[in-house]
């Protein structure tokens, strides 16, 4: 293996592997967190909307990964100073980041399993679909991972940015119509959802798995903002992330 | 192209600090060769320089480079070079010593299973080898200490930066610290930051003085020596009469204990009419404590007059 991919595995290794045999606890929360809002959705509904609240949830369990990653890389960063120690070795900012996430998505396999599985029964997607979904979970995944990091090189105080992540998770992943389609939320708010990058990406997957149908300028629209957002927050974070401090 | 170690007006300001200098037009060049201790009290600049120097951090002005290798634009290249433990770095709890030490080295590029290898050996080298599968959060604070030394004592580097790495430290493990940093220092380059002087005494080639951002010695503890008014120190017990000294300093501690500093032919002297009236005394050239006080002490009486 390259050094590169070395680098990848201590990422992955503390991230996950390392932390989980000692606080198979940590575990719970990010099997649950997605998991509880698609059982209350689905409920509500009274089963109408399980195939939306199953979108959802593997929307959010992407979109989570980025901002724990911003909670473990700023803990790691300021309470074990590792981000010096990686900084003066001959690692990267990229590997850094590649095994980190890569990390916290081990973390989210359980919650994920159980979502495939739900898709499989509920949603039944054609092999176009399921791509079509891979792709906006892959988007949905690389945007909020760069935004996480991103977001980490600049904390310098571990309360700030723990409670900075909850307000981004929040503004992101629950307010916007995430688990259930945009035409349930009333016209003036419905502009402000479109603020958010997720509730492109639960348009694009409701329409991939058939759950409304959007006229092919729509989906264009959708295709072109999430693109057009993960590729600003990809030149954001290698022109301002803090790797070297300033 | 500048060889050894060299800063040239390096200066920092941090950001919403009023202009403060952290580091204030630093400037010089040394050997990149055995160890190179930084001295200074608390604020005085050390880690700043120290980070600067292990690319973590950017200078407001001036350049920095270690064996030609500039710090901002050759930056990868030093990378492959350098080592460092920060000031406050400390232990995952809920990794094991050695986990903590290869991960480190995957961290570096090494591979796993030579990486594994290197971890026991390194944290057999700073006498952990019974400890070497304990939880860090089970392991006493100094002892997350070596585990962290034994962090880049088991990497290739040749550069190595230690920021007050014996702090916290028992005697005894501070000494053994000492003679492995020693031994590594032979074919390896160490930057290493401390408040505990006799230790800069020991283990340095070189010793920096930095106080209030600017470097204000330098030098091995011979030429730092030199550079101080008296050079000698005479020690009178308790309750000892001190002698009329015609030129040096007299000072009497909370103890009771009298200082006397001065210089070669007054310090024969006294001993003499010390020895002839039977006085208890020792004599023996000043120490970094006596050097560091006059130069840093000296320094700040200076700047408080108006
Ligand atoms: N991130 C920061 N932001 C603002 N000011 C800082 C920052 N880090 C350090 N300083 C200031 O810069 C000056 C030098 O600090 P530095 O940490 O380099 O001192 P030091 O010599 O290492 O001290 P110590 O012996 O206490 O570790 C201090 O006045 C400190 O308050
Ligand atoms: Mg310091």
């Amino acid at each position: 293996m390259r050094p590169s991919g070395w680098q990848v595995m201590a990422g992955i290794l503390m991230n996950s592997i390392y932390a989980m045999k000692n606080y198979p606890m940590v575990m719970v929360n990010t099997v649950l967190s997605p998991l509880s809002f698609l059982t209350v959705i689905t409920f509500v509904s009274k089963g109408q909307l399980i195939g939306e609240a199953i979108e959802g949830g593997f929307i959010m369990s992407m979109f989570q990964a980025g901002m724990s990653l911003q909670g473990d890389l700023s803990h790691f960063k300021n309470d074990f100073k590792l981000q010096d120690m990686v900084v003066s070795s001959p690692s990267s900012p990229v590997a850094y980041v590649a095994g980190m996430a890569i990390g916290e998505v081990i973390y989210s396999v359980p919650a994920l399993a159980v979502l495939v599985v739900l898709a499989e029964i509920y949603l039944n997607p054609g092999l176009v679909g399921a791509l079509e979904l891979l792709a906006v979970l892959l988007l949905m995944f690389l945007t909020s991972v760069t935004l996480g990091f991103t977001l980490s090189t600049f904390s310098s105080d571990i309360i700030q940015s723990f409670a900075f992540s909850r307000l981004i998770s929040t503004l992101f992943s629950t307010l916007p119509p995430v688990y259930y389609p945009i035409s349930y939320v009333p016209l003036p708010f419905r502009y402000f959802a479109y603020l958010s990058p997720t509730t492109y990406a639960a348009e694009i997957a409701q329409n991939a798995t058939g759950l409304v149908q959007l006229s092919s300028e729509t989906l264009a629209t959708a295709w072109i903002v999430l693109g057009a957002v993960s590729i600003s927050l990809l030149l954001i974070s290698i022109k301002k992330a803090r790797w070297r401090d300033v | 192209m500048a060889s050894g170690l060299d800063c040239d007006s390096l200066t920092k300001v941090y950001s919403g600090s009023k202009g403060r200098r952290a580091l204030d037009g630093v400037s010089f060049n040394l050997p990149s060769k055995g160890v190179f201790s930084l001295i200074g009290m608390n604020g005085a600049g050390k880690t700043t320089l120290v980070r600067i120097l292990a690319t973590q951090l950017q200078p407001t002005a001036g350049r920095a480079s270690i064996d030609g290798l500039d710090v901002m634009k050759d930056a990868k290249k030093l990378r492959d070079r350098i080592a460092c433990v920060p000031q406050e770095a400390r232990t995952a709890p809920f990794m094991t010593a050695k986990q903590t030490v290869l991960s480190y080295l995957l961290w570096r590029g090494v591979g796993y299973r030579e990486a594994s290898t290197k971890a026991v050996e390194a944290l057999s080298m700073v006498g952990l080898q019974n400890q070497v599968n304990e939880l860090n959060r089970k392991l006493s604070g100094g002892t997350r200490r070596k585990v962290l030394v034994a962090t880049v004592l088991s990497s290739d580097a040749d550069i190595i930066f230690l920021d007050e790495p014996t702090t916290g430290l028992d005697p005894i493990s501070r000494r053994e610290l000492w003679k492995l940093l020693t031994n590594l220092a032979r074919d390896r380059f160490l930057i290493l930051t401390t408040h505990y002087l006799e230790e800069a005494e020991e283990l340095a080639n070189a010793i920096g003085i930095l106080h209030r951002g600017k470097l204000v010695g330098l030098g091995t503890l011979d030429q730092l020596r030199a550079s101080v008014r008296y050079q000698y120190s005479l020690m009178l017990s308790p309750g000892q009469e001190p002698p009329p000294v015609r030129e040096g300093e007299v000072t009497t501690g909370g103890a009771g204990q009298t200082q006397i500093l001065t210089n070669e032919t007054e310090a024969q002297e006294i001993s003499k009419s010390l020895l002839e009236k039977g006085t208890r005394f020792s004599l023996s050239r000043v120490s970094l404590d006596d050097i560091f006080f006059h130069i840093v002490h000296g320094g700040s009486e200076e700047d408080s007059q108006p």
